[in-house]
C-alpha cells in the first residue's frame, strides 16, 4: 500500500504547489480564485486519499474519505461565493495589456 | 515512510508562506479572504499529517473534519459580509 500512498501524495503535492504559485503570480482576483478553486481542491483530495491509502481500510479511513467529500463540495462553493461577491462589489477585471498589480 | 511524511509537512508549511504573502499584500479584501481560505484547506491536510506522524489518526481526523466545515462557513460568511461594501471603503 505504501507506494500507492506515496504516488497519490506526490501527485497531490504537485497540484498544491501549482495552486500556491497561481495565487502568487496571476494578475487579478478572478485568476487567483480560479487557481485556488480547482487546483487546491484536486490537490487536497489526492493528498487525503494517499493518507487514507496509507492508513488501510477501517473507520478512520472512512472518516478521511468523508473529509475528502466535504472538501470536494465546500471548497469550490466557497470560491464561487467569494467570486460572486467580488463581481457584485465591482472588483475590476484584468485585461491583456493592463498593468499587473502584485 | 516517516521521513517522507515529515518532508511533506515541511512542504505544506512552505505553502502557508505563499498564502501569507497574498494575505499581507492582496490589493482587495477578497484576495486576503481567499488566501485565508487556502490556509484553512492546507491546515486540514496538516492536521491529518500530524495525526499520521504521531500514530493518532483516529483523534486528529475528527478535528480535520470539523476544521473543514468551519473553514467553509467562515469563508462564505466573509463573502456575504463584504458583498455590499462600496468601492471607496476597500
Amino acid at each position: 500500500m505504501n507506494w500507492l500512498a506515496m504516488l497519490l501524495m506526490i501527485a497531490g503535492g504537485v497540484f498544491l504547489l501549482v495552486s500556491s504559485i497561481g495565487l502568487l503570480r496571476l494578475p487579478d482576483f478572478y485568476c487567483r480564485a480560479h487557481a485556488v478553486g480547482k487546483a487546491e481542491t484536486l490537490g487536497s483530495m489526492l493528498v487525503l486519499g494517499g493518507l487514507a491509502a496509507h492508513n488501510g481500510a477501517d473507520l478512520t479511513s472512512f472518516k478521511i474519505l468523508l473529509t475528502v467529500g466535504i472538501i470536494f463540495i465546500t471548497n469550490p462553493t466557497a470560491t464561487h461565493a467569494l467570486m460572486r461577491a467580488a463581481f457584485r462589489s465591482g472588483v475590476t477585471i484584468w485585461k491583456k495589456g493592463d498593468a499587473v498589480k502584485r | 515512510m516517516e521521513s517522507f511524511f515529515i518532508g511533506f509537512a515541511v512542504f505544506v508549511v512552505l505553502l502557508f508562506g505563499a498564502s501569507l504573502y497574498r494575505i499581507a499584500a492582496g490589493p482587495t479584501i477578497f484576495d486576503r479572504t481567499i488566501g485565508a481560505g487556502l490556509i484553512g484547506t492546507n491546515a486540514v491536510l496538516m492536521l491529518v499529517l500530524i495525526g499520521v506522524m504521531y500514530n493518532r489518526v483516529d483523534m486528529f481526523v475528527d478535528l480535520a473534519l470539523t476544521y473543514a466545515l468551519l473553514n467553509f462557513i467562515g469563508v462564505v460568511a466573509l463573502a456575504k459580509y463584504f458583498e455590499r461594501r462600496r468601492e471607496d471603503e476597500r
